[in-house]
Order: structure tokens, then C-alpha cells, then sequence
């Protein structure tokens, strides 16, 4: 049923995509004629020239796909990887960061949800904030985080990872409440029967029933503490990291550097929650959930 | 077993105001630096006396820029999942496209859209823009298939055009899933607009104040900053529960 449904949807997808590639090729020569004309006038115009130059441009208003295409594959294969002029260096400062984040958010929020069922006053008292906590857009205050953290002498992978870890541990306590509250009754009473503690009910029964819910959180977890570790390096002047080549990228106009950061990016986040869900499909072999 | 409503409000609020005297408290006793933490009187000072800034903060960023582009990005990504309903094809296409984009760090296109559109608010309008749609989308393609085959059936059997079963059968059916986009684009809304703040502003608005206030350690200001975001956010949010409390009132979760 599934694989049908993976073939089924190949063709519309790949045709999605090329119309989308065609018009960004298209969108190439027009938003860059502010750039080009002068170019193609001295190149003596015509629609050869056209698309020779808007095509081809240094500092293009929109670079055509295959200068992106070109960037990252010169960044991530042709440099060493420890030096600051290598994509995957990059990479490898922001993801580390947000998986640091993302562990400690699961963490956070797990602990949080367990508490929140087991403490009724807790439920009552504690949920409208964390609710509330949501609403202040952390990812603009995380410049005041980031250089308050460096005034008591937290600096350099924590700070970012903490604002990773704020944006990470919602989601996740919201799915383990409804997760860990998702057993019904019947199966509470038998626990009852059996005479079981409260952590017995938590580890046999509770957590069990909530792996669905923890890995839906999960994969909306890890896309959230990717971008919160992004724009963790925006504000501060990072040296590394995928956001500060994009920050970098702004301030010298080198717009194929800004998309190829944004297609690393993007590659990471597909990448996470893909592991993510390689994890889920594991654990539900191990639990006896699939075959 | 159902809590009075000012019983509901009591304890999270009791909540509240410990964390905030004990914030006082912390910082007096401790005699914590001002550029660590500002005490809540300093920041409740600094709240009452720069209104006039705040408010024209708030103008910039939440009227001109957030109010618009959620409105622009909800509803064209409503539209576009019309659009997938109507024509199998197109969903097929779009929507695994969707659910990948609502996985990427799309903040990272802001400072492609400051570059496109300048440095007033139109680039952050269009930045929520693009933030907002792609959950509209997913969640309203879902919820137009929420309907059941049943009452489908029952419409064609009235001889009912797609037009009417629409309106009368699967828009009301897809709300709650669309309020549950709106709610989610209107936070997504506010951080979309103090980001792409931090690529150029003019000299207002929230997330140029923010970054400025932090470069001159005046972290009152940032505080009395978020605070008032903080309402904002709440206040929208609060808005949307209750409009959706007014239009789903038949959905399960409310029935008393």
C-alpha cells in the first residue's frame, strides 16, 4: 500500500519540480536585468547573450540553480573540510549545536510531560505557561541569550544550543502528555489489578504507548532546533556556522553564497528528520509494533 | 470535572506571581548585574515610560508586516490547497513538496527577501508570507479530506455540486484543522518579522530595537521589548481559540 502510494506520487513530484526549476531559470533573466543589461548591451544583445550573462552573473539578484549547484559542490568537495572556506565545516558547527540542543530539549521535555501527568496541581498550574512560553518569539530575543550567557562566561556551543533546547521542549511535552495519557482506562485497571507502582505503570505501560506521539514531537523537534541553532549564530558574529555564512553573505551581497547555505541547510533538516524517522522505524521492530 | 472558570485562571496565575517575586527577589538579594537581569520593577519602570517608542515598534512590525503577510500566506496557501483538492494531480505533486518545506529552516530565506524587497516592512511581510504558507497548505489539504465517505455519499445523493459540498459539508469540516494552521502561523507570524528585522530596518520595530538595545546593554528595553511581544503573541492567540470556540462549537472538544 505504501509503496504504491511512494510510486504514485514520483511522477507528479518530479513534474512539480521541474516546473518550479524552469521558472526559477525564467525569474533568473528577468529579476536580473538590473544587473545584466548593461552586460548583455556590451555583449551586443540578443537572446543568446541574455541567457549567457543572467545566467552567469557574480553578484546575480537571483543566481540560476546550476551557479548554486556549482557553489556546493566547490565548498563541500574541492575544500578540505577543517578549513573556514569548506560548507561542511559549517555544517558541522551548526549541527552539532542543535543536536546538542535537540538531546537536552527531548530530555527537558520528557521530564516536563512526566510531571505534568503525575502532578494534577502541576497540570493546572504549570501548563498555561509553558503554553504562554511559547508565544515570546525566542528566536528574536536569542542576541540578548547569547551575549547575556557570554557575560557569565557561557560561550561558544551552549548558548546556542539553549535556544535549540527552548524552541525543542514544546513540542515534545505537548506529544508526551497526549502520549503518555493515551493508554485508556482498561488498561490502567489491569495495572491496578496487578498491583502496580506508579513507575511501574510509567516504564510498562505509559512509555510504551507514547513512542508514536514522542517521535511525531521528535521530528517536528529537530527541525525547529535546527533553525533555532541557525539563528543563534545570526545576531552574535559568529565565525562558523551556517548562519553566520548567510549573515556573511548579506552583508557582502554574495547572494550564491547565501542560497548555498540555504541549501545546506536544507539538506541538514531533510537529512534530521529523515534519521529521526530511521529511529522510530527501528524502535517499533524492537517493541513488535512492525514485522 | 470541570473547573470553574475563575478556579482555571487562579492557579497558573498564583504561579505567576511566585515566579515573579522570587525574579525580584533573586536579583535584589543577589544584587545580580542590570546587563544579566534586570529586576521586573526596573523593566515595569522602562514599560511605562517608553510607551510612545513601543507603540510605533509595534505599529512597524505586528501591523504593517505580521497582520498582512499572515493574512496573504494563509490565505494563499488555503487557496493553493483548493487547488490540490480539485485536482488529484497537483496534490500529489505539492504536497510531499509541503511537508518537506514545513521541515526546513525557511528563516533562512530572509535575507534573500530583505535583498529583494528593501529594508521596510514589505521584505517582512513577505517573509511571513512565505513562513505561513506552507502550514496552511498541509493542514487545510488534510483537513479537506477529513469528511467522512458517509456524508460525502449523502451529498451525492442529494445531487449536490462540488461547489455546494464544499461549502456546506467540507469547508466546515476542515476548520479545525485550519484554525489549528492559523494558530500555529500566528507565532510563527511575529518570529518570521523580528528575524528578518535583524537582516536591515528602518530604524523601528521590534526586532531592530531588540538588537540595538542589546549592543547598548540596555536590556530593560529588550525585556519591556519582549514583554510586549509576549502580550501581543498571547493576545493573538487568545483571539484565534476564541473565533475557533465560535465557528467549530459542534466539535467534540467543546461539547460540554
Amino acid at each position: 500500500m505504501k509503496t504504491e502510494r511512494a510510486e504514485s506520487s514520483i511522477v507528479p513530484v518530479s513534474v512539480i519540480v521541474l516546473l518550479i526549476l524552469v521558472s526559477w531559470y525564467v525569474a533568473a533573466i528577468f529579476m536580473n536585468t538590473v544587473v545584466a543589461q548593461p552586460k548583455i548591451d556590451a555583449a551586443g544583445g540578443g537572446l543568446a547573450n541574455t541567457i549567457n550573462v543572467s545566467w552567469s552573473l557574480d553578484r546575480p539578484v537571483i543566481p540560476a540553480p546550476h551557479q548554486v549547484v556549482v557553489e556546493v559542490w566547490k565548498t563541500v568537495f574541492t575544500v578540505a573540510p577543517w578549513k573556514v572556506k569548506s560548507l561542511v565545516y559549517h555544517i558541522w558547527v551548526t549541527l552539532s549545536s542543535t543536536l546538542l540542543g535537540f538531546v537536552l530539549g527531548t530530555l527537558l521535555g520528557i521530564a516536563l510531560a512526566v510531571a505534568i501527568v503525575h502532578v494534577s496541581i502541576l497540570r493546572r498550574s504549570l501548563m498555561p505557561w509553558i503554553i504562554a512560553s511559547q508565544t515570546i518569539p525566542i528566536l528574536a530575543i536569542a542576541p540578548m541569550i547569547i551575549v547575556v550567557l557570554g557575560a557569565v562566561g557561557i560561550t561558544g556551543l551552549l548558548p546556542k544550543s539553549i535556544i535549540s533546547m527552548y524552541l525543542c521542549f514544546f513540542p515534545v511535552t505537548i506529544g508526551m502528555v497526549k502520549g503518555l495519557t493515551s493508554p485508556d482506562p482498561m488498561q490502567l485497571d489491569l495495572m491496578r489489578t496487578y498491583s502496580a507502582s506508579t513507575s511501574q505503570v510509567l516504564w510498562k505501560l505509559r512509555f510504551p504507548a507514547s513512542m508514536p506521539f514522542l517521535f511525531a514531537s521528535l521530528k517536528v523537534a529537530i527541525a525547529i532546533a535546527l533553525t533555532g541553532a541557525i539563528v543563534g549564530e545570526l545576531p552574535t558574529g559568529a565565525q562558523s556556522g551556517i548562519g553566520s555564512r548567510m549573515l556573511a553573505g548579506s552583508y557582502y551581497g554574495q547572494t550564491i553564497q547565501i542560497w548555498s547555505a540555504l541549501v545546506a541547510a536544507s539538506a541538514v533538516a531533510a537529512g534530521l528528520v529523515y534519521g529521526v524517522g530511521g529511529i522510530e522505524r527501528l524502535v517499533a521492530t524492537r517493541m513488535g509494533a512492525r514485522p | 470535572m470541570k473547573l470553574s472558570p475563575l478556579r482555571e485562571i487562579f492557579a497558573p496565575a498564583l504561579f505567576g506571581v511566585i515566579v515573579i517575586a522570587f525574579w525580584q527577589f533573586f536579583v535584589r538579594y543577589f544584587e545580580v548585574p542590570f546587563v544579566i537581569f534586570p529586576a521586573p520593577t526596573d523593566i515595569g519602570a522602562k514599560l511605562s515610560s517608553s510607551i510612545p517608542t513601543l507603540y510605533a515598534d509595534f505599529v512597524q512590525t505586528f501591523i504593517r508586516a505580521v497582520i498582512p503577510g499572515w493574512i496573504i500566506g494563509s490565505l494563499s496557501g488555503f487557496l493553493v490547497a483548493l487547488l490540490c483538492d480539485r485536482y488529484g494531480f497537483l496534490r500529489r505533486g505539492l504536497l510531499p513538496l509541503g511537508n518537506l518545506a514545513a521541515a526546513l529552516p525557511i528563516v533562512g530565506v530572509a535575507p534573500i527577501l530583505v535583498m529583494w524587497f528593501g529594508f521596510d516592512w514589505q521584505s517582512k511581510a513577505a517573509m511571513v508570507v512565505v513562513m505561513t504558507f506552507f502550514p496552511m497548505l498541509v493542514n487545510a489539504v488534510a483537513g479537506l479530506q477529513a469528511s467522512g465517505h458517509l456524508e460525502r455519499d449523502l451529498m451525492r445523493s442529494y445531487g449536490a455540486s462540488w461547489f455546494q459540498t464544499l461549502l456546506k459539508l467540507r469547508l466546515p469540516a476542515a476548520m479545525p484543522f485550519i484554525f489549528n494552521a492559523l494558530k500555529i502561523n500566528s507565532t510563527l507570524a511575529l518570529i518570521g518579522a523580528i528575524v528578518a528585522e535583524f537582516f536591515g530596518t528602518p530604524i523601528v520595530g521590534m526586532g531592530f530595537r531588540i538588537s540595538t538595545e542589546v549592543g547598548r546593554m540596555g536590556l530593560d528595553m529588550v525585556w519591556a521589548e519582549i514583554t510586549v511581544a509576549a502580550l501581543v503573541g498571547s493576545a493573538f492567540y487568545g483571539l484565534l481559540v476564541a473565533l475557533e470556540r465560535w465557528v467549530t462549537f459542534w466539535h467534540p472538544s467543546y461539547r460540554k
